[in-house]
């Protein structure tokens, strides 16, 4: 019986959690210029109560627009860390997905899934912001549905992303 | 007995709400004038419930932990001092003046927490914070000394009484009116006065490290502030109200024409803020306090 409430109360706190999701304004790539079109008049983002917040302290998603170097990607490791389970990650456009048209890069890595835990891809190269809004509505039923778990996975494999992030990065911490 | 219990928790809960109703629709309305749908009205209160049951909390010390819970009390402890009609709790003969003092307790809260991160940013947001009440406090008090001035006395239910069948302080002061006005939007750090958080430039100041239900509490916090300052203004200056209707009306009046200008201003700097409040505000409020000297 304890055990049906407490789902209940999950359940209700998670529809209730989904509709106030707050991105982490810090861009990578060339894919944030689409970003600034999804927050104003024209799209409009607000409306699922999805607005740009400035530090990561206060974030729940992390949006990655597009290729990752590797000077940023240090960046974007400390950043994750620092925010508050539970947390999301969006890979946006192509290059976070297979490294896009930075195939042959020296400086950039290639999948972003092996060095953090992605919850959800757009792809397109850029994808438009009805493709934006799309994945946010996608992510609300995925949260919804309680298969945004990227923040538990990376606490579980916590060492299979430490190596991997070795690996490009050295030893830098 | 339990009738005092019972009102020190709806009074504090009618703030709330109205607080958190007139964040909500201050939202859809920048919204409207942006020509956007904007977020459902109930927004700030699902961004709460979505802080609150945040899983982890990263604390930079006890301070740290302590800043909100100073800042929230010290806001419902002024909530007990305002004037609501139908409702009265605490009293005395100088609680305006009581009042000034407690309303401090709130951003002191705030500034010892968030020194604790020591985020420089955090250091920044709270420097500008202190200046800029050094900036909208003189023109306040000196309006506040000419409203005790004229109704003669500091206790603000006398305040309020005396100002029935349409003797509001508005009327009867109006150059007051007007400062105070200023003032109390100044208070508020809506544009242009907004130079405490913003977020271009110190990445929302003493608020940068609070994440969670630390920044949940700030955000509670934030709309009893909201509430303190409206129902202050509409108590010295609108005349109270007889019913609770009327004042949530008038507090919804005073919400909409700040969110105007809220719209449309962008942002000071710092030493500008300042050097506003300090230049014509204090000016009208010391030709204000002459008026009712020599006029009685
Ligand atoms: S996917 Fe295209 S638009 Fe996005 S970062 Fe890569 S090259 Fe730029």
């Amino acid at each position: 019986m304890d055990k049906e409430i407490e789902q209940g109360y999950n359940e209700i706190l998670e529809s209730l959690r989904k509709r106030s999701l707050w991105i982490l304004h810090y861009c990578t790539g060339c894919g944030a210029i689409e970003l600034p079109p999804t927050m104003t008049s024209r799209y409009d983002m607000g409306r699922f109560g999805i607005v740009p917040f400035v530090t990561p302290r206060q974030s729940d998603i992390l949006i990655v627009t597009g290729y990752v170097n590797i000077k940023t990607l240090r960046r974007i490791i400390t950043s994750y860390e620092q925010m508050l389970d539970p947390k999301y990650v969006i890979g946006f456009g192509s290059c976070s997905i297979n490294g896009g048209i930075y195939w042959d890069s020296h400086s950039v890595i290639k999948k972003l899934d092996s060095y953090m835990p992605v919850d959800l891809y757009i792809a397109g190269c850029m994808p438009r912001p009805e493709a934006i809004i799309h994945s946010f509505k996608h992510l609300m039923e995925l949260i919804d549905t309680g298969k945004a778990d990227g923040y538990r996975r990376y606490k579980e494999n916590y060492d299979f992303y430490r190596k991997n992030q070795r690996k490009v990065l050295g030893k830098w911490r | 007995m339990v009738e005092k219990i019972l009102l020190a928790v709806l009074v504090p809960l009618f703030a709330f709400l109205v607080g958190i109703f007139l964040e909500g629709f201050k939202r859809k309305m920048v919204a409207r004038i942006q020509r956007r749908y904007g977020p459902p009205l109930i927004q700030p209160l699902l961004d709460i419930i979505k802080l609150l049951s945040k899983k982890d909390n990263i604390s930079h010390g006890l301070m740290f932990d302590l800043g909100p819970v100073i800042a929230l009390s010290g806001s419902i402890l002024t909530v007990f001092f305002i004037p609501t009609p139908g409702f009265k709790l605490l009293s005395a003969s100088g609680d305006l003046v009581a009042l000034l003092y407690i309303m401090v307790i709130g951003s002191l809260g705030m500034a010892l927490g968030a020194g604790e991160s020591g985020n420089p940013n955090a250091s920044i947001g709270i420097a500008r914070a202190l200046t800029l009440m050094l900036g909208y406090d003189l023109p306040f008090v000196i309006a506040l000394s000419t409203v005790i001035l004229k109704f003669d006395t500091t206790n603000l239910y006398e305040i309020v009484a005396a100002q029935s069948d349409l003797y509001w302080g508005a009327f009867l002061m109006p150059i007051t009116a007007v400062v105070a006005f200023i003032a109390t939007y100044g208070a508020m750090g809506e544009h242009p006065f907004e130079v405490v958080v913003a977020p271009q430039e110190v990445a929302t100041g003493p608020m940068v490290e609070y994440g969670g239900k630390h920044l949940g509490f700030l955000m509670i916090d934030h709309a009893f502030h909201i509430y303190i300052e409206l129902a202050l203004f509409t108590d010295l200056f609108l005349g109270g109200a007889s019913n609770l209707g009327y004042f949530f009306l008038k507090i919804f009046g005073l919400h909409i024409l700040l969110t105007f200008f809220d719209t449309v201003y962008p942002r000071f700097r710092i030493e500008n803020a300042v050097r506003f409040f300090w230049r014509w505000p204090t000016v009208f409020a010391l030709i204000g306090l002459l008026i009712v000297m020599i006029g009685g």
